[in-house]
């Protein structure tokens, strides 16, 4: 049942070292203050999932948060590459994280399997492609009924799934709208969700095909507004391209990497504080 | 101002989508042509992103795939899941647009690694949507500019499929779609063979050679007997596709 209490309070309870977790959003929404508060918390070991790895992944591996990623696509939208991830797989630092790869449509049905508590989601997916060579968790299977063989692939299951999300009411029933990727799935495949929202407010008022996740399946709502930024909020902010941008250069080095982590995140105490903090050292560098 | 080849290649990669054409788009060059064609000559045509949008008609290219432009200007929003199990998986795709980092004779692609898998020269992005919009879009089109980095004798790894080995092969692994129909460059317009589906040099654009984009390419490639010359941009494409990468230009900060 979901309580209403500050981020950190939340990852304190919910996230353990070694967890296997997702932190979704489809460069819609992407819950960038719950991965800020995982850094400063120092988790170690855990095993993450996304199907779109960004910044904020990029963030926990060159932090070393990191053992294991599960991903489809890893980059830095419109901009380029993941350094962090690079310089983990190309060069061990800090340390060599294990991958596992796949494809969009075999993550996204992986996510509806663990929602559906089934064991294993099928595709028509992969043929021809190299991915299932090196991976022994990409297999394939005849269809009992026509014998058309098929794609198979384990479902997903998270002890964690953390999104972010426009609107909580007090009770902590959650609503988000606009582009949704595979965050209700991650949600629902998961023993635990933290949700950080832009506003709680007293009343949602969804329309009755609205996505809204009911109180019961959610454990903790955390009031972030902005929580979302660099990414953008549907109705209440754009994403911030400029922010995108200028990762670029920060992450190419271990260095700029490492000194940014220290004044943005280490030596914040709240995602508020570091917006404070970014405001000023993005004004002095243009 | 001349026309840069940047330009006509995405002006042929436009024309190559009829009105009402049910495209799935990929992000980059790809959206850069399928919105242009629906600027243009395809009003109706029909643009998917995998991020959920559906019927998307955005006023400016969007700089990633789930740019909120995307889903205010769609005529739905469905779920990641639900892009992949019903519009794809289901049938409902005549082409997919794709770009690629590298590409081989047989339209192969490449998004993943180059070097060894386990120990990589260059770790690119992966595979995202693009191998089972390659298997199960109705055709698909990949634009890519023409270099010998992206134009290889041999793939690092198979990404997204093409006509595997040539041939019949993609029949042959049942593959539901038609594969790679062209391959549209910054020189010229490359389609498979019919029957050995070798990608051939069918047109040039307006000033580009055969010995460029030989040299352009790291196979001996195949030249078509009689090589077409692409029809210029007229003036109307270049207009929309200047004007549509200002107000991009405008809307995410010149230095996008």
């Amino acid at each position: 049942m979901a309580e209403i209490m500050s981020l950190r309070e939340a990852i304190g309870t919910f996230v353990r070292d070694g967890d296997h977790l997702a932190a979704e959003g489809f460069t819609h929404l992407i819950p960038f203050a719950a991965g800020h508060e995982l850094i400063r918390q120092g988790k170690r070991d855990l095993t993450v999932y996304r199907m779109t790895p960004d910044i904020i992944y990029d963030q926990l591996i060159g932090m070393g948060c990191v053992r294991k990623m599960v991903f489809s696509w890893g980059g830095n939208p419109g901009v380029g590459s993941l350094h962090r991830f690079r310089d983990s797989i190309e060069r061990d630092w800090p340390h060599r994280i294990e991958i596992e790869e796949r494809s969009h449509a075999d993550m996204a049905n992986a996510y509806v399997a663990g929602a559906s508590g089934l064991p294993f989601a099928i595709l028509r997916g992969y043929v021809g492609s190299d991915l299932p060579k090196h991976s022994d968790r990409i297999r394939f299977i005849a269809c009992p009924f026509t014998g058309e063989e098929l794609a198979a692939v384990p479902a997903i299951k998270l002890d964690v799934a953390i999104i972010h999300a426009q609107q909580a009411d007090r009770r902590g029933n959650v609503l988000l709208w606009g582009i949704l990727g595979v965050q209700k799935e991650a949600v629902m495949a998961a023993s635990r969700a933290v949700i950080t929202v832009e506003e709680i407010v007293d009343e949602l008022r969804p329309a009755p095909n609205a996505c809204v996740l009911p109180r019961w399946v959610v454990s903790a709502v955390c009031h972030e507004p902005g929580g979302a930024f660099p990414s953008y909020a549907q109705g209440y902010y754009e994403r911030d391209n400029r922010f995108y941008l200028a990762w670029d250069p920060i992450a190419r080095t271990r260095e700029t990497f490492l000194a940014w982590m220290q004044r943005h995140v280490l030596d914040t105490a709240s995602f508020a504080e570091f917006r404070r903090v970014h405001a000023t050292t993005a004004r002095e560098a243009a | 101002m001349g026309v840069t080849p940047t330009e006509t290649m995405t002006v042929a990669a436009a024309r190559m989508l009829r009105n009402g054409t049910v495209c799935f788009v990929g992000i980059g060059l790809p959206s850069a042509a399928a919105n242009l064609a629906r600027l243009t000559h395809a009003p109706d045509v029909v643009l998917i992103y995998e991020s959920g949008p559906i019927g998307a008609k955005p006023s400016v290219l969007p700089l990633s795939i789930g740019d909120g432009e995307l889903a205010v200007t769609a005529d739905t929003v469905v779920s990641t899941p639900e892009i992949f199990r019903y519009w794809l998986q289901g049938g409902r795709i005549d082409v997919g647009f794709l770009g690629a980092a590298q590409i081989d004779r047989f339209a192969n692609i490449n998004t993943t690694v180059i070097g060894d898998y386990d120990r990589p020269k260059v770790r690119l992005p992966g595979a995202g949507g693009a191998p089972e919009i390659a298997g199960s879009a109705g055709e698909v089109l990949i634009v890519l500019k023409h270099d010998r980095k992206a134009f290889v004798d041999t793939l690092s790894f198979i990404t997204s499929v093409g006509h595997l080995d040539g041939g019949d092969a993609r029949a042959r692994a049942k593959l539901p779609g038609k594969g790679p129909t062209a391959v549209i460059t910054d020189l010229g317009i490359l389609t498979p063979d019919p029957v050995t589906r070798e990608l051939t040099l069918t047109s040039l654009h307006p000033g580009a050679t055969v010995e460029q984009a030989m040299a352009a390419t790291g196979w001996p490639l195949r030249v078509a007997p009689q090589v077409a010359v692409t029809p210029a941009p007229e003036p109307h494409e270049l207009e929309a596709l200047r004007a549509l990468i200002r107000r991009t230009e405008e809307a995410h900060g010149k230095a996008a």
